[in-house]
């Protein structure tokens, strides 16, 4: 994956070549997956990218995952409440899926190790370029994981909870979704843990014509931890997706997004919300094609910004030749508290077809002056009129899922982080 | 109840002196009306008053209650008592009112050594505090401000002004933006406040204002100094005749 030829492997890169080659009796697959893996590890052998290749420019991997967390057998992650009540939760526990699977009419379930043993998941195991060090590590070495199908023209009422638990070592997961013609769905993404793990994680959503789904993801990843993902999607023909991502944790996270919008009608909403605190470092990439006409895109970020942290989001919107009446909005905001702290923002808009709306914007600011002394002149103490008004900069964008179900979980694990940084 | 003393302060940014020696007393259950000329320094010294740190005191002394508040922060002068109400309003999105409305009552309630209002108390004073002023409920559902015209700003104003029960309310220029109809329910919800123990600082341009809330003395600002004072004959005047025979007089 990286054109330079490195002179020396890193330690971690050394401690993945290595993993691999004594995990591999252990990891399933057919001859066709053991083939990926097989490719997959060849990429990471090559070097790990380097903020020399374009789109990992300022999340540096190379230099940033200096050391990987060995295996650890003997870790044990406890399953945590879903932030929705009600929902039905499908867990895995370092990177383990469970074997008594929760019955929800029209939707089923499979363990993914049967279909990496059985080989029907193969294709999807292929990475998405040169420079796609997270699918590879994932490809190398995911042993689990759910598939779920949900049938054409389900109407679920509850959520479904996908949750990815650590408590120290690696764990590789893998989320195939897909969301039959007409279905309706929420599905919930929970990152977590209590280790210092090493976790990859790639959720891959194919969805019907017609469809309609809300993924949430929520990473809240202790300070210790290195958490690599992806979330790929496909709209079809007038779909409807909803995308948040709310990053509250980690010490090394990086999330790509890779959506394309397949079918006439498809609309995409991407609403992000970084809260980065410590000494971390969190990635938020996205790449979005329009690759036919008439399909429609507003991606928003808010960031907020304390202590040494710092943060990125790379917004890349293609839209193809043919890809007419496209319209497409991104706005990148951050809320910088620290003068330690930064946040990069990269939009780029690549456009070849000639009658589309496309436009981007960013915003880096402090908290408005007016708006604290209206508080405080109301009598809130300035540390509660402060995080009033940080709350209110992501709040605004929570509140916009229109859910009160969703809006109010999410408001929570908002809250729960301004406890513990606030 | 407030005293200001040879009072001078200037814009922190540029140095710019605003107030320059200005003297005033209000007493318990007083209103006070402040008029002036555009420029005179009206706004700036509600600002002062409430504590905002664009601007910094060189000289004199603002005392409430006997204590100067030069050292207080916004947020303790609230507590203490003192209520501003803007003549613009902040709009700020992401903050529900209601919810702020719930915060500020109960920072009040903190600083006064009572217990946080139950939920049922709160809605029910704040309900009957908008049905005063004639305010939808719906409206409170908005952030803060957020799409209020400039009339229903200042409601929200003074609903807020009702439900935080301040001793000293200064009142910046309330009656910019309000139709006849808004400026009535406006000031008689001022004027039920009006008690022995609450005192009223009423900045305005106009005269119009002051036909509704009454006032027991009218200080002209000129220059960051107050010039004249007078009874409420003295705004009438001044509708009358204009600033510049009083402005006149006292050069």
């Amino acid at each position: 994956m990286n054109m330079h030829p490195q002179p020396q492997r890193t330690p971690a890169e050394t401690a993945l070549i290595d993993a691999f080659g004594d995990r591999l009796s252990l990891l399933p697959g057919d001859g066709a997956v053991m083939l990926k893996r097989d490719d997959a590890i060849e990429a990471i052998k090559h070097g790990l990218p380097t903020r020399r290749i374009e789109s990992w420019h300022y999340t540096d991997l190379r230099r940033l995952l200096n050391a990987v967390p060995d295996f650890d057998p003997t870790a044990v992650a406890k399953p945590i409440a879903p932030i929705v009540e009600g929902s039905a939760v499908l867990s895995i526990l370092n990177g383990n899926s469970g074997t008594k699977l929760p019955a929800v009419e029209g939707v089923t379930v499979q363990r993914l190790t049967e279909k990496l043993t059985d080989g029907s998941i193969a294709p999807g195991l292929d990475t998405y370029g040169s420079d796609d060090a997270i699918g590879a590590l994932n490809t190398a070495f995911v042993a689990d994981g759910y598939f779920v199908d949900i049938a054409d023209g389900a109407q679920l009422e509850k959520p479904i909870e996908l949750q990815n638990l650590q408590a120290g070592g690696q764990a590789h997961v893998r989320l195939p979704v897909r969301v039959g013609a007409g279905a309706k769905a929420v599905i919930v993404e929970r990152q977590a843990g209590e280790g210092a793990a090493l976790t990859s994680s790639v959720s891959q959503l194919v969805l019907g014509e017609g469809a309609e789904v809300t993924w949430l993801i929520v990473q809240e990843q202790p300070e210790t931890a290195t958490h690599l993902a992806q979330f790929k999607a496909h709209i079809g023909k007038n779909a409807k997706l909803t995308l948040f991502v709310m990053n509250a944790g980690g010490r090394l996270v990086r999330q790509e997004i890779m959506v394309k919008a397949t079918g006439e009608g498809a609309d995409f909403k991407l609403r992000g919300i970084n809260l980065l605190a410590g000494d971390t470092h969190t990635d938020v990439t996205m790449v979005l094609d329009h690759a036919v006409p008439h399909t429609t895109s507003t991606e928003v970020i808010r960031n907020v910004v304390t202590g040494k942290a710092r943060g990125v989001f790379q917004g890349r919107i293609n839209v193809h030749q043919y890809a007419q009446k496209t319209n497409a909005k991104m706005a990148c905001n951050t809320l910088l508290l620290s003068d330690d702290g930064e946040f990069a923002t990269k939009p780029e808009l690549e456009i070849f077809a000639d009658d589309v709306v496309c436009g981007h914007g960013a915003t880096v600011t402090e908290i408005d002056h007016d708006h604290l002394f209206y508080l405080m002149a109301r009598g809130v103490d300035e540390k509660s009129a402060r995080g009033l008004l940080v709350k209110a900069f992501v709040a605004e964008v929570i509140e916009e899922l229109d859910d009160e179900a969703i809006v109010e979980a999410l408001e929570a694990r908002l809250d729960e982080w301004f406890v513990t940084h606030g | 109840m407030l005293e200001i003393k040879n009072l001078h302060a200037r814009i922190v940014d540029d140095g710019t002196e605003i107030i320059r020696g200005l003297n005033l007393t209000v007493k318990a259950g007083e209103v006070a009306a402040i008029m002036g000329p555009n420029g005179s320094g009206k706004s700036t010294l509600s600002y002062i008053l409430a504590g905002r740190e664009d601007y910094e005191v060189t000289e004199g002394d603002i005392l409430y209650n006997g204590r100067s508040i030069l050292e207080m922060d916004p947020a303790e002068r609230a507590t203490s008592g003192i209520f501003l109400a803007f003549q613009y309003p902040m709009e700020i999105p992401g903050v529900a009112t209601m919810e702020f409305l719930k915060v500020a009552m109960n920072e009040q309630r903190k600083a006064r050594g009572e217990e946080p209002l139950k939920i049922p108390e709160f809605l029910k004073r704040v309900k009957e505090a908008a049905a005063s002023l004639n305010m939808d409920m719906a409206m409170l559902k908005r952030p803060l401000n957020v799409g209020f015209s400039g009339g229903e700003k200042k409601r929200a104003e003074i609903l807020q002004m009702k439900l935080l029960e301040p001793r000293l309310c200064v009142l910046d220029e309330t009656d910019s933006g309000l139709d006849i109809d808004a400026l009535k329910i406006v000031s008689d919800g001022v004027n039920a406040l009006r008690s022995p123990d609450r005192a009223f600082l009423v900045i305005t341009h106009y005269q119009r204002l002051l036909e509704h809330i009454v006032p027991d003395s009218v200080h002209v600002l000129y220059k960051g100094q107050v010039i004249k004072s007078g009874d409420k004959s003295l705004a009438l005047d001044l509708e009358a005749n204009g600033y510049a025979g009083v402005i006149g007089e006292a050069a």
